[in-house]
């Protein structure tokens, strides 16, 4: 049987920084569904935060400010030590990424380049371009073949195996063999990314579809905070790839069809740059009142920054425009309307990245410690990304060194990869039902229709039993392939299961949130209510169902008080 | 407007030969061809397969040759494409596994030969390293590339000779050795001094016409090509006392 010390599952900025991190004594092995460079983290545009001080209007920033932004940004539903942890650490995070040979962009002094974001006091996220994303995971990538990291490239993870109050491995899919096969670990880290395409409108790639999260959920673990998705306000209308909030940054104004900069309603100083959850508000209330164009979208203008600047700033941005929508951003507005962008929420882990169950650990967007409570700021994510990315790596290496026993898991182990292959089987023999992807289609169509930016009950009910009737079809549905090597649709079929459950989870969570907070905004309860809501949601599932929970947040230095941008 | 796609098929366990499959599908007007794929897939035929992630030309995952020309399906837009018979083929260079999927492996290893990391055993500098924006903007073009394999499906040369590394490789090593934190030694990548490597390249430019991002593989191999000269002269220097 295939065997590791610490198995990470995915392979992402948060999973290669885990693998980095982790004792090379160990025996540690990367598994992915797609080749690393092909994970989602080689998308992100804008930029990573750290309070360096480079830009000449962020002279006197500092990591205590940053953290403040943070937790303002927050609404306060971050907690504040572990949002501290991640300020403090930020700027040795960019400068060890640099030393690895990432090509930030850089300022006159020779210092890496930083540009103002939203919800920021200081101009603090550094970059390279509009692809920051990319640079610094194929950096990580090189790193990781200089320290002879092991790979599992496209395998599919099916099942986190955890019996007796213990991880023992898990359960996964090899695309290229096509077989089902069990892996033993002593420590597993999930690194598994967002779960956007739970959504019809969302920036993230198509294989976002989030199956880490669901197999945590099902094996046990809690998630914390799942009702909190951010919506992007600014993706492209049409095909809704991200336009970066670094356009908004390097000074793109948004305009209604009056041609009016709308944001001088809704957050007067702070304008385009307010926290993303206030402006994604902003522009869904512009298009709802019939100041958008065709009743779907906003512009956001870059015309006036110029070619230079687009050329050398947003060279990204710039073809994205061309490619996908035929039209140059230095000529004309983009079309642009919000669409689910990130997940704040996740499987429930403390600052050490460690799950309440022994030997599984998260880090990146499927974790949440909290650091973003209910609204994440632009560019804190591939920063959370790396630092706990970094710190997983190491809290799973100690444990494996720690712990003296490892119960002897095998049989159980083959026995769960049998029922998984047994389970195929049964569905590639039905020849009748719903094909999966279509299931998928319907499944995104209500959750952006009815769980979106605006929630109530109504909707959020109604969204419930859709998610129940899906359930009934899936039960029905089969899987038409005969040929299991590179079987997308088996992939799919896999992940959906774990697709069912995070809609489950993030609807009942907003349900039963009775108050509007960052991202989350009920028309029915429109204010935020600390008396009874400052807490973290826990979703535990305990046979078959969802069991929710509460947690005080843990408050330090700043007490909270209204948001004003 | 429907279209005809043709679609190269392959199941390794029943079919001795690939061949071609036709659907017809009517697309959105600003469809990709990835996109139309997807919807073949979801609609008409989930068994058929090939890779897919970002969808936006970021991470390389879906290079393939469209009538005859080599590019991502999701870059192309249906419509420019001025035909409604659409072929879609697997990148050639490279062996077939299934339907659209082949096998990266050996685009891999040659990735793997140059060492593709900077070299640099130093500490992490406490305030960071110092390097003029003019030095980042000399590699930015190479920064761009994506490691899609287009440009190795496209060279004749690792067409006829699989030991050559291949236009990706060439110009990643190029990006590295101009970086200026990097310390490699001319002696550690000299090797790219020879048939398989620098000198293999047929300057024909077939990797500059197909790379979606504009990388320009064969820049990085000529001007390796001049810097290798430079360091032999240097190197025969060094050794005469
Ligand atoms: C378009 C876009 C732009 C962004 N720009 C920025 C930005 O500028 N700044 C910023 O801070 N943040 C940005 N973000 C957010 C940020 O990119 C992500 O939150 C971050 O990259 C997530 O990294 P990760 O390592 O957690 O996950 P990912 O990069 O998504 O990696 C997940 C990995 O898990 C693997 N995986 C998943 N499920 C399985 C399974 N079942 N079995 C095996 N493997 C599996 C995948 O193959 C992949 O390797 C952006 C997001 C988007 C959508």
């Amino acid at each position: 049987m295939l065997s590791h010390d610490i198995l990470i599952v995915g392979g992402g900025l948060a999973g290669l920084a885990a693998a980095l991190e982790s004792d090379p004594n160990l025996k540690v092995a990367v598994i992915s569904k797609v080749h690393p460079l092909r994970s989602h983290s080689v998308a992100a545009q804008g930029g990573i935060n750290a309070p360096l001080g480079n830009h000449p209007d962020g002279a006197d920033d500092s990591w205590e400010k940053h953290t403040f932004d943070t937790i303002k940004g927050s609404d306060y539903l971050a907690d504040q030590s572990a949002a501290e942890l991640m300020c403090r650490s930020a700027a040795s995070a960019i400068y060890e990424l640099e030393h690895m040979g990432v090509p930030f962009s850089r300022f006159p002094g020779r210092v890496i380049a930083q540009r103002p974001f939203g919800g920021a006091g200081f101009p603090r996220t550094c970059y390279a371009a509009d692809r920051t994303g990319q640079v610094i995971l194929h950096t990580q990538f090189e790193q990781s073949l200089k320290k002879n990291v092991k790979f599992y490239d496209e395998w599919l993870v099916t099942d986190l195996l955890i019996h007796n109050d213990r991880c023992l491995g898990v359960v996964a899919y090899d695309l290229k063999s096509g077989e089902i096969l069990p892996l033993k670990a002593r420590a597993v880290i999930f690194a598994t990314g967002g779960y956007g395409r739970v959504f019809l409108r969302s920036t993230n790639a198509f294989i976002n579809l989030g199956s880490g999260l669901g197999m945590a959920y099902r094996a046990g673990v809690p998630l914390k905070d799942m009702e909190f998705v951010q919506f992007h306000p600014t993706s492209m209308f049409g095909k809704n790839i991200l336009i970066t909030e670094g356009a908004r940054g390097e000074g793109g104004y948004l305009l209604n069809n009056q041609g009016k900069r709308f944001m001088e309603d809704y957050a007067p100083s702070a304008m385009e740059l307010a926290p993303r959850d206030i402006v994604a508000r902003a522009i869904q209330t512009e298009i709802d009142n019939g100041r958008g164009f065709e009743d779907q979208y906003v512009h956001l203008d870059l015309r006036h920054l110029g070619k230079e600047k687009i050329d050398k700033r947003l060279p990204s941005i710039r073809d994205i425009c061309i490619n996908f929508g035929g039209f140059s951003p230095i000529e004309a507005p983009i079309p642009i309307q919000p669409a689910q962008h990130y997940s704040m929420g996740g499987i429930d882990v403390d600052e050490t990245c460690a799950s309440p169950v022994p030997g599984f650990f998260a880090a990146g967007e499927c974790a949440c410690i909290s650091v973003h409570g209910a609204n994440r700021l632009g560019g804190n994510s591939l920063l959370d990304a790396v630092v706990f990315g970094s710190i997983v790596g190491k809290t799973a290496s100690e444990y494996v060194k720690g712990s003296q026993e490892f119960p002897d898991s095998e049989s159980y182990i083959l026995q769960k990869s049998l029922n998984r292959k047994q389970e195929l089987e049964d569905k590639a023999k039905q020849d009748s039902g719903e094909n999966v992807f279509q299931l998928l289609n319907r499944l995104k169509a209500f959750m952006s229709d009815k769980v979106g930016i605006f929630r109530n009950q109504k909707d959020l009910s109604e969204a419930l039993e859709q998610i129940a009737q899906l359930r009934q079809d899936f039960k029905k549905s089969y899987i038409r392939s005969s040929c299991l090597r590179y079987c997308q649709e088996f992939v799919t079929f896999s992940e959906f299961d774990s697709m069912l459950d995070i809609a489950e989870v993030i609807t009942l969570g907003a349900l039963n949130r009775t108050e509007t907070r960052g991202s989350h905004f009920r028309t029915d309860f429109d204010k935020r209510n600390d008396a009874e809501w400052l807490k973290h949601t826990l979703m535990t599932q305990k046979e078959a169902k969802p069991e929710i929970n509460y947690r005080e947040v843990e408050i330090g230095k700043y007490q909270p008080v209204e948001r004003k941008y | 407007m429907k279209y005809i796609f043709k679609i190269l098929r392959y199941d390794p366990e029943k079919d001795e030969k690939p061949h071609f499959q036709e659907f017809i599908h009517e697309p959105c007007p600003a469809d990709t061809v990835m996109e139309a794929m997807k919807d073949i897939r979801d609609q008409q035929d989930p068994t058929l397969s090939f890779r897919y992630s970002c969808r936006e030309a970021i991470c390389g995952s879906c290079a393939v040759v469209i009538n005859g020309h080599t590019t991502l399906a999701c870059l192309q837009s249906v419509a420019a494409l001025g035909t409604t018979e659409i072929v879609i083929e697997p990148l050639p260079n490279l062996e077939i596994q299934k339907d659209l999927y082949v096998d990266m492996d050996p685009f891999w290893e040659a990735l793997e030969k140059i060492e593709p990391y900077i070299h640099n055993e130093g500490e992490v500098p406490e305030n960071g390293h110092e390097i003029d924006e003019a030095e980042m903007d000399k590699i930015y073009q190479f920064i761009s590339c994506i490691l899609c394999a287009c440009c190795y499906s496209a060279c004749p040369v690792a067409s006829r000779d699989g030991r050559y590394l291949g236009p990706a490789a060439l110009a990643k090593l190029y990006r590295l050795v101009q970086d200026p934190r990097d310390q490699r030694d001319y002696t550690s990548w000299r090797q790219v001094n020879a048939e398989d490597g620098v000198w293999g390249c047929d300057t024909v430019f077939k990797c500059n016409d197909v790379c979606p991002k504009e990388v320009r593989p064969a820049d990085g191999i000529l001007a390796l090509r001049r810097k290798i000269f430079v360091s032999e002269l240097k190197h025969i220097f060094k050794r005469k006392p």
